[in-house]
């Protein structure tokens, strides 16, 4: 399998992994990510699927940065994972796949996690000066916008409101 | 001099009454179709439902040649001065149908990137709940709609029609004053028609 092949050409450098049925997810440090990247490449991993990110907001650092990968030889696909906190940034994959630009974008624009060295590193969804990241858990759903819940009788219940306070 | 007699051919009638009945059986829909309310469409147009049957089988995709705009689906803050352009591009007298609960107050997306109502930035003659509705509310929609037109005066819509032109320059003019985009200028719009307690910005 794809992660002991990495521990053996770069021992440490996983700090988490985790497999269950072909579902291989490995953690990684945000400094070392373009070596991993560089070696998994040389191990096939070809195809950049996707770029996502998750917030686990009462959690320091916050961020995880999600690549998925797909091995087109062998089938394998491969989850990596980078940790960050706020206001840190990750470093960005296009000078290696293409299909990074759009994907990073869309991150930074939902989630506002910079990446450092990307060409154009602008708002992909929302407009230009759309206030806050709409996918960070401290988002507020109607975007602090009142006008889009007044003169509607049932509004949130008071537990959805406090959790988007 | 013999006396032409015309018995049935002549009718009179009120002109009021003639043109809107033209009018109401040559509906010329432009489908806004951007979510399921567009396959339920699909369906009301094809043969089972067979929407022609009320004189609106021509669909025209570019709104230079329609009349009848039926907004389909979920409009995003982002897709709202697009709507309103297609609405000032179409041929008068001009209706809307919004389809669907998305379309008519923004549905179950009650988030920061959903226009809540379509009403907000266009005039609409007619609301289809459901979501999605069924063919047959659609076909009743438009019904009410040909109901609605056959009681018009001919120069009811004027009003209606300037005041949304007037919003659409107050738009255009604020656009090039800021050098803002149009949905930026759309969005400012509806909330500071919010905050002065009106519904819509036309």
């Amino acid at each position: 399998m794809v992660i002991e092949r990495i521990d053996e050409q770069m021992p440490g450098v996983i700090l988490d992994r985790h497999a269950f049925r072909g579902d291989q997810t490995i953690l990684v440090d945000r400094d070392r990510l373009l070596e991993v990247v560089d070696l998994i490449f040389a191990e096939g991993f070809q195809l950049l699927v996707d770029v996502t990110a998750m917030d686990a907001l009462p959690r320091e650092p916050r961020f995880d940065v999600v690549y998925h990968w797909l091995n087109l030889t062998s089938q394998e696909r491969l989850r990596l994972k980078v940790r960050v906190a706020e206001g840190v940034s990750v470093p960005s994959l296009v000078s290696r796949f293409k299909s990074a630009d759009w994907s990073e974008r869309e991150v930074f624009d939902l989630f506002g996690i910079p990446f450092e060295g990307h060409p154009n590193l602008q708002r992909l969804m929302m407009w230009e000066d759309f206030p806050g990241h709409p996918l960070r858990k401290d988002f507020p759903l109607d975007g602090g916008d009142l006008f889009c819940t007044q003169d509607i009788g049932a509004s949130y219940s008071p537990e959805a409101r406090s959790l988007n306070a | 001099m013999a006396a032409i007699n015309l018995d049935d051919s002549v009718m009179t009638t009120r002109l009021d009454a003639v043109v809107n009945w033209a009018r109401k059986n040559s509906l010329w829909p432009l489908p806004f179709g951007t979510a399921c309310c567009a396959i339920e469409f699909m369906s009301m147009m094809a043969s089972r439902y067979d929407f022609s049957r009320f004189g609106a089988e021509a669909l025209r995709f570019s709104p230079r040649q329609s009349d009848m705009l039926l907004v389909l689906g979920t409009i995003t803050n982002k897709q709202a001065p697009v709507l309103r352009q297609v609405y000032a591009q179409m041929a008068e007298p001009k209706w809307v149908v919004s389809v669907g609960v998305c379309a008519s107050s923004g549905g179950m997306y009650r988030t920061y990137s959903t226009l809540q109502g379509i009403d907000r930035v266009v005039p609409v003659d007619v609301y289809v709940p459901g979501c999605p509705p069924r063919p047959e509310s659609m076909i009743y929609g438009v019904m009410k709609l040909q109901e609605k037109i056959v009681k018009e005066g001919r120069t009811d819509r004027k009003e209606h029609l300037e005041r949304f032109y007037e919003s659409l320059a107050r738009q255009e003019e604020l656009q090039e004053a800021g050098g803002l985009s149009s949905y930026q200028v759309v969005r400012e719009m509806v909330l500071a028609a919010g905050e002065q307690g009106k519904q819509q910005i036309w």
